[in-house]
């Protein structure tokens, strides 16, 4: 049997396993292709927003992607990490229908409805566009519907500015309001903190959760940074052209695989971060103390290596 | 001295301003996509088109027509390769059509060509049956463009996320070469190869600075196109200058013009 969705399972006691992980992950390197506990390679999960199995992807001689397994189930913020290059936006392009892959396949319930915000949206100042015109663009919208959009999201002074003029923010509280005119369940987002500054990145996720919550919407968040977004994942599903591990946000920071991609420095950069946040784990949306991953907060110098 | 226009002033009057509603909106596309060395190269790509419409003896306007989609095809699979950058394959078949061209029309056996007028145009020379392929062709190139607008501004605005809404990108793309296409062939007549692009890019470019939407923008455009034909015309008449010529002249006045003062304002 499967052991899918296996709720026994204990949360690492150390470093070296991720919770979802039925094999011990040495990372960074080509170890087979061992399904995960959470995702069997087998069968899609036909009741997420979104259901990919074994997705395989060649750039010429060069594999980007490898056997890769990744579910969106509604209310869930699904975190994609990795470095540059590793193939998450492929990966994302990949879900959205923009580009096929090579091998497996991306199951979506006709019922999936998905908002996309796209990496790095400079429009070129050659193309007139108000935020207002760009809303309307392609949609059923009324002015009502385009206020109530952006009046959600933040930007609701933006109206009749140029798109070309906004801040990085602003321009992805657009692209937010145009995904939620789409009235959708899925929202994927792509590196939604690119050209945000700190504080705006804040906000922003705390926007992002926010929607979460109130639409009840599945999230798929592309990110390089550690961070913001693990603390407020519900799952994270760290991507080196395969799936290096995946699991909880502090399951995943004590993964070895994690430290050897992002150097021990940056579990506990998360540590400190989660302290602020140490309740917004919960699926449920339930308060959850986090005792057991507390006292590595501070860890040693050079975990998981 | 301008006392009742000659049949031959109306006809051209009529011909640039089809040619100046008919090219403005896809100027504006042309502008957005930063294609215009791109409709360089098919507007010289018409110009083998006449040559190979002339030694088989096929209609001139269609064989351009024909030559221009050739070279879109052939542009789009260089889009695709990663050896070499698009801009310097642009570079090499830019001008290896433009010579192809002219030693392809030098070489035909026949009777004498007017390379000057495939060049430069001759707009004076426009005949009825121009004009009826100039209506009649623009007729549906306007059709297909309005209906085209919206997917076409979505994917020059941002290509993955009008992907992703679930444009297919290939059919409006397809589809917005061959109106260039046909352009390109009608305005030959007019401007001639060689200035065909500054029917398309010119007016867009003068009517950036005062759009604040696309569709203002396509609109503005043509009308700034009309001014253009009509002020260059003129300065033709007056001048004695041809007209092709003097029309991207009088285009391009106005677009300094625009640019300027759209540079003020936003100072």
């Amino acid at each position: 049997m499967s052991p899918r969705d296996a709720p026994g399972m204990p949360a690492p006691s150390g470093n070296g396993s991720c919770n979802t992980a039925a094999v011990p992950c040495s990372c960074g390197h080509n170890h087979g292709h061992q399904p995960f506990a959470g995702e069997p390679a087998s069968e899609p999960d036909f009741d997420a927003l979104i259901s990919a199995r074994g997705l395989s992807m060649w750039r010429g001689s060069r594999e980007v992607l490898t056997d890769i397994n990744i579910d969106v189930r509604r209310g869930e913020i699904v975190t994609l990490i990795g470095p540059n290059g590793a193939g998450k936006t492929t990966l994302v392009r990949i879900l959205l229908g923009i580009e096929q892959p090579d091998a497996g396949r991306v199951v979506k319930p006709a019922s999936t409805r998905i908002g996309y915000v796209p990496q790095r949206f400079e429009v070129d100042s050659a193309i007139p566009m108000t935020v207002g015109s760009f809303l309307t663009l392609g949609e059923h919208a009324t002015l009502k519907d385009i206020r109530a959009a952006l009046e959600e999201t933040g930007a609701a002074k933006t109206i009749g500015q140029q798109l070309s003029k906004l801040s990085g923010g602003e321009t992805q509280r657009v692209l937010i309001a145009r995904a939620l005119l789409r009235k959708p369940n899925l929202l994927i987002l792509d590196e939604p903190a690119s050209g945000v500054d700190f504080t705006g990145e804040a906000d922003l996720y705390d926007l992002i959760d926010r929607l979460r919550a109130k639409h009840n919407l599945g999230v798929l968040l592309v990110s390089h940074d550690l961070h913001v977004v693990m603390a407020r994942s519900d799952r994270v599903i760290c991507v080196n052209g395969h799936v290096c591990c995946s699991g909880k946000p502090e399951d995943v920071s004590q993964h070895a695989a994690y430290a050897r991609i992002f150097g021990p420095q940056a579990a506990s950069a998360l540590g400190v971060y989660r302290h602020h946040h140490d309740h917004r784990h919960d699926l449920a949306g339930e308060p959850k103390p986090l005792a057991p991953v507390l006292p590595t907060d501070t860890p040693p110098q050079g975990r998981g290596s | 001295m301008l006392a009742w226009p000659e049949p031959f002033v109306w006809r051209a009057l009529f011909a640039a301003l089809g040619l100046a509603i008919i090219a403005a909106p896809l100027g504006c596309i042309v502008v957005w996509r930063r294609m215009s060395y791109v409709g360089e190269t098919l507007s010289q790509a018409g110009l083998l088109g006449v040559a190979l419409g002339l030694a088989a003896n096929i209609d001139l306007t269609l064989a351009v027509i024909l030559a221009a989609i050739a070279a879109a095809g052939v542009l789009t699979l260089l889009s695709r390769q990663k050896m070499v950058p698009l801009d310097s394959a642009l570079g090499l078949m830019h001008h290896a059509t433009l010579a192809l061209g002219i030693a392809a029309i030098a070489l035909v056996k026949g009777p004498a060509i007017d390379l000057m007028s495939y060049l430069f145009g001759d707009v004076f020379a426009v005949t009825q049956n121009d004009l009826y392929w100039i209506y009649g062709g623009g007729a549906v190139v306007v059709a297909i463009t309005l209906y085209l607008w919206q997917p076409l501004v979505r994917l020059s605005l941002h290509e993955d996320l009008a992907t992703a809404e679930g444009i297919n990108p290939r059919l409006p793309r397809a589809a917005f070469d061959l109106l260039l296409a046909v352009v390109i062939a009608v305005a030959m007549k007019i401007v001639g190869i060689l200035l065909v692009m500054a029917f398309l890019v010119v007016p867009a470019v003068a009517a950036r600075p005062l759009s604040e939407t696309p569709e203002r923008m396509a609109v503005l455009a043509a009308v700034l196109a009309i001014l253009g034909v009509i002020l260059g015309l003129w300065l033709s008449l007056w001048s004695d200058a041809p007209g092709g010529p003097s029309i991207v002249i009088a285009l391009c006045t106005i677009a300094s013009i625009s640019l300027l003062a759209g540079s003020r304002i936003r100072r």
